[in-house]
């Protein structure tokens, strides 16, 4: 059954809205009593620790938490209630960054990104600046959320703008389950809106990759057969078109956590990451070549790192002292959150790594 | 809760089967990973497969593996319940069937 999502953790006022207490049970109870080892305890069997940062090539901003979708695996703990935007001023200082630094990518993420009032005019100074490939991730629905968002896809078109968006499944039972009632029709209906404008058909340089995460206490399955399932399912369904699928492991904080622990799966899904374990995705970890900037500017591995506020070992730690030589190497901040993107082929903002 | 002849965490333990009888044992895990993967039947109807006879065979371990299994894969309730029906009516089938042995020994002996 599925049923309207509203709050977050935080509005809640949940112990679980605090990154130290998701820490905490990350860190304690099966991992203290050596059950199962620590993650700095696995990747040092094969001589990966400690995880450095190499060559930085994707900036990933968080231009905000709020979103217009409340979903069960959020690991932002987003929602409409959250009012952490980025401001003009801090856009001008990522801006700077942007344009010395040597990254490829850029990759806007959020909450949903198109509700920060200054998205618009970020994404247009942003493209001015060429980056190679610059992703916008999308929950989709909030094309239909509102009359104002309705020439998003005009837009990302004129800006060239590589759309990345949340699928869970090609079935309305199951997506609505993790992301609400009526996101299935909604996104659907954006998914043929972005087609109709040239997203994701075959020869389109319009990019439209789909990503999907599973709605439960289980691990994705392999990239190419799900790849391939939904591709079949959307065409013949509704006659949507996209490029790639990317399955994303989901980590176990903010309210995938909450979930585990309230359906009583956490012991069996950490056992289950750590089972999964590949040392072979370590070395691709995104922490290693990504730069996740929070909302108020402040530099960490990853965006899960961000939301555990745990900021990077760096005498860099704000996008205003923003310094590439110091970043480079530095020592990438781990806990047992860690596994999520190791397990079996491993799992990136763009995919397997492995 | 009193001890029950099931655990759930022992599924876990499986692989350490080979502890004792180790050469019987990787054999087997080596068989077993080859049949599920992907042939001339995809990995997923594998799993669909494996999760009928798991309910035929009435094994809680097969049950819970390879309703995970499903569900990783992308496979819906919808589709799980359906495989279960179709190892229901090969049961119940087989049952059925010799049914007509029956009325043979019946119509043998008093027809």
């Amino acid at each position: 059954m599925t049923k309207l999502k509203t709050q977050s953790l935080q509005k809640k006022g949940s112990d679980l809205a605090q990154s130290n207490k998701q820490l905490d049970i990350l860190s304690n109870g099966i991992f203290q009593n050596g059950e199962l080892p620590t993650f700095k305890t696995k990747i040092s069997e094969t001589s990966q620790f400690p995880l450095t940062a190499k060559k930085l090539e994707i900036l990933q901003i968080n231009v905000g938490y709020m979103c217009n979708q409340v979903c069960d695996h959020c690991h932002v703990d987003a929602g409409p209630d959250r009012k952490e935007i980025m401001t003009r001023d801090t856009m001008r200082q990522c801006l700077e960054v942007i344009k010395t630094s040597g990254a490829h990518t850029l990759d806007l993420t959020g909450g949903a990104p198109e509700m920060n009032p200054d998205f618009r005019w970020f994404v247009e100074e942003a493209s001015k600046v060429g980056v190679k490939d610059f992703i916008v991730r999308s929950n989709l629905t909030i094309i239909r959320a509102n009359k104002k968002y309705y020439d998003l896809p005009e837009f990302f078109k004129k800006h060239n703008v590589h759309v990345v968006s949340s699928m869970p499944h090609w079935t309305k039972g199951k997506t609505d389950k993790q992301r609400g009632d009526g996101v299935f029709d909604k996104s659907i209906k954006a998914l043929q809106e972005l087609n109709a404008v040239g997203y994701g058909m075959p020869d389109s340089d319009l990019r439209l990759d789909l990503v999907y995460n599973p709605s439960g206490a289980f691990l994705p399955g392999d990239q190419s057969a799900m790849e391939k399932d939904f591709k079949k399912a959307l065409m013949e369904d509704f006659g949507i078109e996209f490029h790639n699928l990317f399955a994303i492991t989901n980590l176990p904080i903010a309210r995938f956590l909450d979930y585990l622990i309230a359906s009583e799966n956490y012991e069996d899904y950490m056992y289950s990451l750590v089972e999964a374990y590949n040392p072979a995705a370590v070395a691709n970890v995104m922490c290693t070549n990504t730069l996740s900037i929070s909302w108020d500017g402040y530099l960490f591995d990853c965006d899960f790192n961000q939301m555990l506020e745990l900021p990077v070992n760096s005498k860099s730690k704000h996008i205003s002292e923003f310094n590439e030589e110091q970043l480079e190497g530095r020592n990438i901040v781990i806990s047992q959150h860690c596994y999520g993107c190791t397990a079996g082929a491993g799992s990136s903002c763009q995919g397997v790594v492995a | 809760m009193s001890k029950t002849y099931y655990d759930p965490a022992d599924l876990r333990k499986f692989s350490e089967i080979t502890e004792w009888g180790e050469e019987l044992g990787n054999k087997f895990f080596e068989y077993y990973g080859k049949v599920f993967e992907e042939g001339a039947l995809t990995a997923r109807e594998k799993s669909l497969i494996a999760l009928a006879v798991a309910h035929t065979e009435q094994c809680p371990y097969c049950i819970d593996a390879y309703t995970k299994d499903g569900l990783q894969r992308g496979v819906t309730k919808e589709e799980m319940m359906e495989a279960i029906h179709v190892g229901a009516a090969i049961k119940s089938g087989a049952t059925l069937v010799h049914g007509v042995q029956m009325m043979n020994k019946v119509n043998k002996l008093d027809g």
